[in-house]
């Protein structure tokens, strides 16, 4: 998507400062999400205790692991802030450095899940198993797909800054993917939340 | 740049003719036309559906159709008519006139737009043409489990669970498009209390569609992967619950019921204004309670549910909200019946049409009101008393309303009027056929005739009604040919409409029909309510409304415009959506056609993003 920038009112200087059309446009998108997590997280609530006669949550979760995935997962939001910071200041060899350092913690937790998912289906645990398997890994590989998609948009926005475009729109290109990018990760914080952490 | 290649850059985008031209256009008006011609035709085609399924009940014991082909008609019908004609319909008069009465050139994201379309389009087909391979859907178009997510029945519900998603993408993106352009495309002048209020409910809408599709996307989602993976979200024997899949698909269908019906309030209140001589009784109430409905729409969700033994305290709490639901709706009744009061009414068609809304919508709505009340729902629930509500509500309401938005903005859009005889014919035809196809069936709902079953035995008291009910149909399909008759007669000799036929109150009406391809020569400034009208007429002392000296119009270009070119990569993403879903209907043996239309689907975004939006006229 490219902004429209013949149409931006705010040029016409009649209107207050209006938001930028593509940051908007993030907005919504991350808000229409908001309810797609919601309706994957509320249907493993409903399903957390139907075990059947497969493993449950408690016998199969290994919360050290994930502890430490999610707290890569963590950090990689602060190097979103710096790499974001970074094309502010149009110091754009340092957004990149930190664009990747995203992008490489972002693989690092992709990697830890499809770990963590190899040792469940070991463990018995598949998504046919039980309705508590079937909307944990439903679930979780939408938000593993998620960040997948921001790691993809990381290394293109990197390699965009050689070509100077990111110049030429302001860094609006790293703001937006920052913004997808921590929305990504607080998902992750209500699922490990929400999933791991709270069991009852 | 000169003003000779300022125009020549408008007329690079705007003369490319011939269906390559709209294949590839990104106009939000082309896209419109696209959009609305798309819906009519599906329109045509779900009405077949309805006058086989009719035809089949006209007499006891019929044999036009076997159980197993008015499984799918009665599925296809609803499906097709909700998601293929009434929300494209609206798709269609928001994508044509949201921009226009802002006062903007085009959306937010002209291509984003065009991508829309294309997905909707070949959604649209991946639906229709499973009745030509494997059978179309039969588990009803609000795809209960375990009916949906029977595996034994081949691919049927599949080609409806991926049809919804994709559909359901296409309106995701349109929404996201609208809330934008809302927010930042917006005439100088015009605040977000000035826009008017067909504007208003598209912009409700939006946010209807996007906080609603993405809970039914879930859902679809665990219907496919039960069926194709095994998955047991749904099965009652692998310890899922099939009653999750009714909270989900309701958390999204009710909101859906306001998606379809906004745009036609807001159709009904551009237009009873213009045909009244008034400004719009109440208006901010109307918007309001607009509004109001959009938040209240994801509150009343298990009225659906009351006999799917929910409790006693849910049933009570959600009975009360559907009935609170019905105070905002009402509030717009009053609202239109305010503005018509004291009024000078002009029964021209799209008035008509207007105060049939009305009408219907009235009846519609007071039967809704008997379901919410829960020992009576029980008795109505799955008799045609239902079958009657509704089509009072989609079709009384929605299908009206849309009705006098097409006779309203024709002329707009073609330049031409419609011609009103044959307008007043469709209308009252229609509205007679209407009535006498729905009617009945709150006299055989209350006498217990249950929905969906393909034929009655003699003798049950169904006969006559069912009878009537068909004849009625015959005649609403006669008032549609009514209304292509004078579609196709308008081309050529329809009167020519001029700027301003209506002596209309927003902006599209200050800009050539139909209007060039970048709006407005000069972006307007707006000072106030129906700024349009303020220009043309004053207030005298006594209170009547005096034509002022003609405002003087800008012809020429005056501003710098680049209108964004046109693209082919929309319609190729959505082209490669198609394949890869025909591959998804035929899993294992469709890797391949997934594979491949994955790729297409790549190739269609990355040309989008490394192309610029608006070229040079002469690179």
């Amino acid at each position: 998507m490219s902004a429209v920038t013949h149409t931006d009112p705010a040029e016409h200087g009649a209107h207050p400062p209006l938001p930028h059309v593509r940051k908007v446009a993030m907005w919504a998108f991350l808000g229409s999400e908001c309810l797609f997590f919601g309706t994957l997280i509320s249907t493993f609530l409903l399903y957390r205790n139907r075990t059947g006669d497969g493993p449950t949550a408690a016998e199969i979760f290994d919360i050290p692991f994930t502890s430490i995935s999610s707290f890569i997962l963590l950090m990689s939001s602060l190097t979103m802030v710096l790499a974001h910071y970074a094309s502010e200041r149009k110091d754009w060899r340092r957004m990149r450095v930190w664009l990747l350092a995203t992008a490489l913690l972002g693989m690092t937790f992709l990697a830890g899940q499809v770990f963590e998912f190899t040792e469940f289906v070991h463990e018995g645990l598949t998504v046919t198993t039980s309705p508590f398997g079937s909307a944990f890994f439903v679930m979780t590989s939408f938000h593993g797909a998620h960040v997948a998609v921001g790691v993809i948009l990381l290394l293109a926005t990197a390699f965009m800054s050689f070509g100077g475009k990111l110049r030429a729109d302001g860094g609006m290109n790293v703001e937006l993917v920052a913004l997808y990018w921590h929305f990504v990760d607080i998902v992750w914080i209500v699922i490990f939340t929400v999933v791991y952490l709270l069991q009852v | 740049m000169s003003e000779e290649t300022q125009m020549a850059s408008t007329d690079h985008t705007a003369h490319r003719g011939g269906a390559w031209g709209w294949i590839t256009s990104t106009d939000h008006k082309k896209i419109g036309i696209l959009y609305g011609v798309s819906a009519i035709m599906f329109f045509l085609i779900g009405g077949v559906e309805a006058l086989l399924i009719r035809t089949q009940l006209a007499l006891p014991n019929g044999d036009v159709l076997s159980a197993d082909a008015y499984n799918q008609m009665f599925t296809m019908h609803a499906t097709t008519m909700v998601f293929l004609v009434v929300m494209p319909a609206a798709a269609a008069f928001t994508n044509y006139f949201l921009p226009l009465l802002l006062g903007a050139r085009d959306v937010a994201f002209p291509r984003l737009n065009a991508l829309s379309y294309w997905i909707f389009f070949f959604g649209g087909l991946f639906l229709t043409i499973s009745f030509f391979v494997g059978g179309a859907p039969d588990g009803g178009w609000f795809g209960y489990a375990p009916l949906s997510t029977q595996v034994s029945e081949v691919v049927r519900m599949d080609y409806w669970a991926l049809g919804l998603l994709i559909l359901g993408l296409a309106s995701v993106l349109s929404a996201i498009n609208f809330i934008t352009t809302v927010f930042t495309m917006r005439a100088p002048g015009m605040t977000l209390m000035r826009m008017p209020v067909f504007a208003w409910m598209a912009f409700v809408v939006a946010f209807l569609l996007l906080f609603s599709l993405p809970i039914i996307t879930v859902g679809l989602f665990q219907v496919f992967l039960d069926r194709n993976l095994g998955t047991l979200f749904f099965s009652a024997a692998g310890g899922g619950d099939p009653v999750l899949w009714q909270h989900l698909f309701w958390l999204f269908g009710h909101p859906e019921v306001y998606v379809l019906i906004l745009p036609a309030m807001g159709i009904v209140s551009e237009v009873l204004p213009v045909f009244s001589g008034k400004p719009l009784f109440g208006r901010s109430f109307v918007i309001f309670s607009g509004i109001a409905i959009g938040f209240m729409g994801f509150g009343v969700w298990a009225h659906h549910m009351f006999t799917s033994g929910l409790g006693p305290v849910a049933e009570a709490a959600f009975a009360l909200t559907t009935m609170f639901i019905g105070v905002p709706t009402g509030v717009k009744i009053f609202n239109w019946l305010g503005t018509l009061w004291g009024g000078s009414i002009r029964f021209k068609t799209p008035m008509l049409f207007s105060l049939g809304f009305i009408a219907m919508f009235v009846i519609g709505g007071l039967s809704g009101v008997t379901h919410s009340i829960v020992p009576a729902d029980t008795q109505q629930h799955d008799t045609y008393y239902v079958v009657a509500h509704f089509h009072y509500v989609l079709f009384g309401g929605a299908i009206f309303g849309l009705f006098a938005g097409v006779y309203y903005w024709w002329p707009k859009i073609t330049g031409r009027l419609l011609h009103e005889g044959w307008g007043k014919l469709h209308f009252w035809t229609m509205l007679i056929g209407f009535n006498l196809t729905f009617a009945p069936m709150h006299v055989l709902g209350l006498a217990g005739m249950p929905r969906r079953t393909y034929r009655y035995p003699e003798g049950l008291g169904f006969e006559f009604w069912n009878f009537v009910a068909t004849v009625g149909s015959y005649l609403i399909a006669v008032s549609i040919l009514v209304f292509l008759w004078n579609w196709w007669r308008s081309r050529h000799h329809g009167e020519v409409a001029g700027n301003d036929p209506w002596n209309g109150r927003t902006l599209e009406w200050t800009i050539p029909s139909p209007p060039p391809h970048y709006n407005f020569a000069t972006v307007p400034t707006v000072h106030s309510e129906d700024s349009f009208w303020h220009d043309k007429y004053r207030e005298d002392e006594a209170g009547n409304a005096v034509p002022v000296a003609a405002a003087p119009t800008t012809t020429a270009a005056e501003e710098d415009i680049h209108m964004p070119s046109p693209s082919y990569y929309p319609a190729l993403t959505g082209f490669g959506m198609f394949i890869a879903l025909m591959g998804f209907v035929y899993l294992p043996v469709g890797l391949v056609a997934v594979a491949a239309g994955l790729m297409v689907t790549m190739w269609g975004l990355f040309g989008w993003a490394m192309e610029p939006l608006t070229r040079e006229p002469h690179e």
